[in-house]
């Protein structure tokens, strides 16, 4: 069976949100849309977007790492939203594995937006019925499109590549093999809802800094100087 | 999570009309085996009828709750599947059997079909109400797996909720019966009343213990399954848009710590405390009054109890809005 997902590199993402205004534009103009945006130039702006590029830091300073994260719908193959929807409008397309809403049977009670471990669902508070990301649907699904643009917004937006889209059940796969040979993870696994979409590690890296890098000997105002003086000449004294 | 009154209404509304039902039918049950006095036909019918209204007003504020409601009708398909399903066909089913059962007292459906044992007699308004008693615990089991269901929100997913929410039914619903009681004069205040008293302590056993669990809970999921890097310090710098979104409105309480512990010592102390002391004050001078003020008193405690309910439960999508928490 055929199971369409996204594989996310995170050593390549850069956090532009290129795939963020892909996808709204796409969606918003297509067959999920209007996705609403309250507010846009007031204070409190809010808006219904699919997909969402977070930014976590790891590590204390000055050993960090900026980890730009893009979060959508993963595509569960146990999805815990189709469980608990009343309706049935919450559902998992049998023929390619895209998890999808009806948004003519959604009733807007948010009871899978609860069930959803990830906060991949989001009210549409115009349409007042839950939205999430459909993998671009109508674009991987239309045949009059040449195949090269079968593949969802993001993945042709980014423009680092860091976006694989492919059957993670098949095997020979761009992104069966890139989940197999670069150690590619799914997300919170303990929840047990064996996400279809994978991310793929960051690489290990290793830098020295030395103590002396983090500081500007000629610093005028002092603001990273970490010694304590005792009246003693400084080198702020002696340069021009 | 983010409280939500229409379900907070829900929940606590039907929960005393069911309780209500089922005190007005043990009333009955005892009454056949000569436990009790037997009551008119006029106290089965307006009780029924009180706690026909409770369920009805839960179920009205339940539509509040939706986003669509006139597509409401289509929330009974997936019954085999959703617990949400479950108890959409469970509460007009119940609705339809206490309306039966008021209804077969106040027209006076009580010629027996046939006496067991020489002392049962087996008359419509029996057959009724044992069907109402099997729908009303039904959906005590629905409402409360609708949220001990939901497979990561550890607060909840737990017997005790289910255990909660049906004896805070059956409390508010048999000192409501005993209140309704001491209204129309009738020698059944006591009883209703002890049994009120001994399912309300019940409840602070079972909440107790869940309050008591959900403080020693250990998060399974951490920012690093979340996000999948495995370092100790992970820290989130950016949530993805730089104002709110359904998912920073749904998932947090937004009230200090503060607040939550006021609520907190407030419905104890007016679910639990309150109102057993209001019924032996009732029971000691003699009061009709002191049991309705009792039943009232409860109720706010148990809205309290119910918004503390939602606010208390921590949802893993918070995980990926840390710089919102």
């Amino acid at each position: 069976m055929t199971q369409l997902a996204l594989v996310i590199d995170l050593n390549v993402c850069v956090g532009c949100h290129a795939c963020v205004t892909s996808c709204k534009q796409w969606n918003t103009s297509g067959w999920a849309g209007p996705l609403v945006d309250e507010n846009p130039y007031d204070a409190d702006p809010t808006g219904t977007f699919f997909n969402r590029v977070q930014t976590f830091e790891v590590g204390t300073f000055p050993d960090t790492e900026t980890v730009h994260f893009p979060k959508s719908c993963l595509h569960c193959e146990e999805p815990p939203c189709v469980q608990v929807c009343p309706t049935g409008a919450s559902y998992k397309r049998a023929d390619n594995g895209v998890v999808l809403v009806d948004y003519d049977k959604c009733i807007g009670c948010k009871y899978c937006s609860w069930a959803c471990p990830y906060g991949a669902r989001e009210v549409d508070e115009q349409q007042r019925v839950m939205k999430k990301c459909t993998l671009c649907i109508d674009r991987i699904t239309d045949l009059t499109l040449p195949e090269r643009e079968r593949r969802p917004a993001c993945v042709l937006a980014c423009p680092a590549s860091a976006r694989l889209f492919g059957d993670v059940h098949d095997p020979d796969s761009e992104v069966s093999i890139a989940i197999r040979e670069r150690g590619g993870y799914q997300l919170l696994p303990e929840c047990g809802t064996h996400p279809a979409n994978h991310y793929l590690p960051r690489r290990k890296t290793r830098i020295y800094i030395d103590p002396e890098e983090l500081l500007r000997a000629d610093n005028p105002l002092h603001k990273e100087d970490l010694t304590t003086y005792q009246g003693e000449e400084t080198l702020d004294d002696v340069t021009w | 999570m983010h409280p939500a009154f229409s379900v907070i209404f829900l929940t606590t509304l039907i929960g005393a009309g069911q309780g209500l039902f089922l005190a007005l039918f043990t009333g009955q049950v005892h009454a056949l085996a000569n436990f009790l006095p037997t009551q008119g036909a006029a106290f089965y019918a307006v009780g029924s009828l009180l706690a026909l209204l409770l369920l009805a007003a839960g179920l009205i504020a339940s539509f509040f709750h939706l986003g669509r409601p006139l597509r409401a009708w289509r929330a009974p398909a997936r019954w085999h599947a959703s617990w949400l399903s479950r108890e959409v066909v469970i509460l007009p089913v119940a609705m339809g059997l206490i309306a039966a059962y008021g209804l077969a007292h106040a027209l006076g459906f009580t010629t027996p079909f046939f006496t067991l044992g020489n002392w049962l007699r087996v008359d419509p308004s029996l057959v009724l109400g044992l069907a109402a008693t099997l729908a009303v615990f039904a959906l005590f089991v629905c409402t409360a797996m609708v949220y001990a269901g939901v497979p990561f929100l550890a607060e909840w997913r737990s017997p005790l909720t289910v255990a909660n929410f049906t004896l805070f039914g059956l409390s508010s619903g048999f000192l409501l019966a005993s209140a309704y009681a001491a209204y129309s004069g009738n020698a059944l205040v006591a009883v209703y009343g002890v049994w009120g008293v001994i399912f309300t302590l019940m409840a602070l056993v079972t909440r107790w213990s869940s309050l008591y669990r959900n403080d020693h809970l250990k998060p399974k999921s951490t920012v690093q399954t979340a996000i999948g890097v495995r370092h100790q310090t992970v820290v989130q710098k950016a949530q993805g848009a730089t104002g709110g979104s359904f998912n920073t409105r749904e998932f947090f309480h937004g009230r200090s710590p503060a607040t939550l512990r006021l609520v907190r010592l407030g419905f104890l102390v007016l679910v639990f405390p309150v109102p057993l002391l209001l019924l032996a004050a009732a029971y000691l001078i003699g009061s009709a009054t002191l049991p309705i003020i009792a039943f009232g008193a409860q109720f706010i405690g148990l809205l309290a109890e119910r918004w503390y309910f939602f606010a208390d439960a921590r949802h893993p999508q918070n995980l990926y809005y840390q710089s919102v928490a």
